[in-house]
């Protein structure tokens, strides 16, 4: 028998074995998204619904609202916000994979296990950001059918895309802490869409920031979803993405006055390590008190 | 004992939050190859104390050590030691029998080829090989808990803990489980295993620790406890207003007392002779002219063990630690 397990020596984990057990537990959870059609379903079909009905339905009136950068294709607009929409919608699986896992009794599995503590919620995070990546090349894919061109260059195009999952892994850890604060898949299932939905519609996804109350604006201008959607339209646009040639407005005053690209990166980037810094330890603290 | 494999001494585990003392200062301790049942109703502490060997829980005070090893001081040590089969199994629907087990031999640090080959041993031995490439969803509950079995096996545990590894499934299941787990004992495996079902104890436990309200009241084997009860039980019903004269009347036709079980409604007493006595007990009433509504002969229960060592019986110790805490804390004051 050429199988065996050591004891006295496996008493501490190894970087390496912790490595290998974080591949491990992500592997499991991608398996899950492959093999219950109706999860791959759901991540990929409502991002490209969203993406048509913003799209063909909101178009043409926002169409002339928007920076002349986009070309009047609110398609333009419309995918680099959009994009960051479904990555924060999308965190909240994180959250209710965790529930499910717990309620399941498969972390109590997991920690009877001589494996790293630390494996479930990495694995569980990284195996989010992955299926992220994915939801966001198909979204990415049929942007560019709809007619979504970025007009600066293929670095700043990848570069945003970067911004953008960085920020998506961020939230991930957000919605890891809410699960394992609240525990039950059903309760979960609203809780974390509680704080997304404010987050999301006041913010520029939609429609510029300019257009908003003075009040709402200055939520709006600072609030982590609107500069990295500002990020990415930055990234991939241009900085004449982020100007207000609103009616009345000098196009060169607007020009001078819009927040730049660069700025907009670092606060995005600022945010997401912002996010990290909390929610990371935070998951780790509730974690360790939620199973025992 | 000179060696004890599991030794647990004055383990305490309260949750202030829900105001429960799950564990009450239980002390046990057993050798290795044998298995050890803890029986006892639903709240009784049973998988509190599990969890707190399995380094799942913490408890408050105490100590406990699995094969030498503190678990609350060196927890990782200890999960090398040890296999789990929770209450629920914890298994992946999604993956099929044969990944679930071969991922936890990968936890386990195992190469993929010998956590390939360590899940092809256990799946066959466990029954399983034939259903192996299926996704659990299509495994029946029985299967479910097989397989949740397998996966505790992968490490080598020098013990095993089962945690009501029958409850919720088919009888034939359960006789499949009880058979694997008598298998896995022979092969020198040692388990704690806990039941509510005396009968499921009584199969499987070499030795049995009975559990109430977060203490252990009775240890011994199965035929030790039973003979508490003096082999079987008459239980009878009779009409309320002559209740009291029947329990009266049948003072000293047995090894015990008569007693009324509230929760099932009926009067109950050892019948050491077995039918001998349930004709000594009818004769007896149909002397005094009190008519019996039904009578029956049986085998003891966990009820008839909880009636014995605590004077209530299971179901109504289960109703009791199922009511609010609160409710649940005077009726400990009032045993006391």
């Amino acid at each position: 028998m050429t199988t065996k397990i050591e004891t006295a020596e496996r008493a501490r984990i190894t970087p390496l074995h912790a490595a290998k057990d974080i591949a491990v537990i992500t592997k499991r959870n991608l398996l899950r998204n492959i093999r219950l059609p109706q999860l791959l379903i759901f991540a990929t079909v409502q991002p490209i619904m969203f993406l048509l009905l913003f799209n063909y339905v909101f178009g043409g009136a926002i169409g002339g609202a928007i920076p002349p950068i986009a070309q009047g294709d609110y398609i333009n607009w419309l995918l680099p916000g959009l994009l960051i929409q479904v990555a924060a919608f999308g965190a909240g699986q994180t959250a209710l994979g965790l529930t499910e896992d717990l309620s399941k009794g498969v972390i109590d599995r997991f920690r009877s296990l001589p494996m790293a503590r630390s494996a479930v919620l990495a694995g569980r995070t990284l195996s989010d950001l992955i299926r992220n990546g994915f939801v966001i090349t198909l979204m990415v894919i049929m942007g560019f059918v709809m007619g979504f061109r970025y007009q600066t260059s293929f670095l700043g195009f990848v570069a945003g895309l970067l911004v953008a999952m960085t920020f998506a892994y961020a939230l991930s850890w957000i919605m890891a802490s809410i699960g394992l604060a609240v525990k039950n898949p059903e309760a979960a299932q609203s809780a974390v869409f509680l704080p997304v939905f404010p987050l999301v519609f006041a913010s520029s996804v939609f429609v510029p920031t300019q257009t908003m109350p003075e009040w709402l604006r200055a939520f709006a201008e600072v609030q982590p979803i609107t500069v990295t959607t500002n990020a990415l339209r930055g990234l991939m646009l241009g900085q004449e993405a982020l100007a207000d040639f609103g009616p009345g407005i000098n196009p060169i005053q607007a020009l001078a006055d819009a927040p730049s690209v660069g700025g907009q990166v670092m606060m995005s980037l600022l945010w997401s390590i912002g996010i990290l810094l909390v929610f990371v330890p935070l998951s780790v603290r509730i974690y360790r008190r939620t199973v025992g | 004992m000179s060696n004890p494999i599991v030794r647990v001494e004055n383990v305490v585990k309260t949750f202030p939050k829900a105001n429960v003392v799950a564990l009450d200062g239980v002390s046990l301790e057993f050798e290795a190859g044998i298995v050890y049942g803890l029986l006892g109703p639903n709240g009784a502490g049973k998988t509190t104390l599990i969890r707190v060997l399995t380094t799942l829980l913490r408890a408050d005070s105490g100590y406990a050590e699995v094969a030498g090893v503190d678990v609350a001081a060196d927890p990782t040590s200890a999960r090398t030691l040890i296999g789990l089969a929770g209450q629920f199994a914890a298994v992946d629907d999604y993956l099929t029998g044969r990944e679930n087990v071969e991922m936890v031999g990968r936890l386990y640090n195992l190469s993929s080829g010998d956590a390939k080959q360590r899940a092809d041993q256990i799946l066959n031995r466990i029954h399983l090989s034939e259903a192996a490439d299926r996704p659990v969803r299509t495994y029946s509950g029985g299967m479910r808990r097989r397989l949740d079995l397998a996966a505790s096996l992968v490490g080598r545990p020098r013990v095993l803990f089962l945690d009501e590894p029958t409850t919720g499934i088919d009888p034939q299941s359960r006789i499949d489980l009880w058979d694997i787990i008598k298998d896995l004992v022979a092969g020198g495996t040692t388990v704690l295993l806990t039941t509510q079902y005396l009968d499921e104890a009584d199969q499987l436990a070499d030795r049995i620790g009975v559990i109430d309200h977060g203490k252990l009241i009775a240890q011994g084997t199965g035929d030790e406890l039973k003979d508490r009860m003096g082999g079987s039980v008459i239980e009878l019903h009779v009409a309320d207003d002559v209740r009291e004269d029947a329990i009266d009347s049948l003072v000293g036709i047995s090894t015990g007392p008569a007693t009324f079980d509230q929760y099932r409604g009926s009067v109950r007493l050892p019948a050491p002779d077995g039918s001998q006595t349930l004709m000594n007990v009818v004769r007896r009433l149909d002397e005094r002219g009190i008519a019996v509504q039904d009578v029956a002969l049986h085998k003891p229960t966990l009820d008839d063990v909880f009636l014995t060592l605590t004077g209530r019986g299971a179901e109504e110790a289960e109703a009791e630690s199922e009511a609010t805490p609160a409710k649940r804390r005077r009726s400990r004051g009032r045993r006391n």
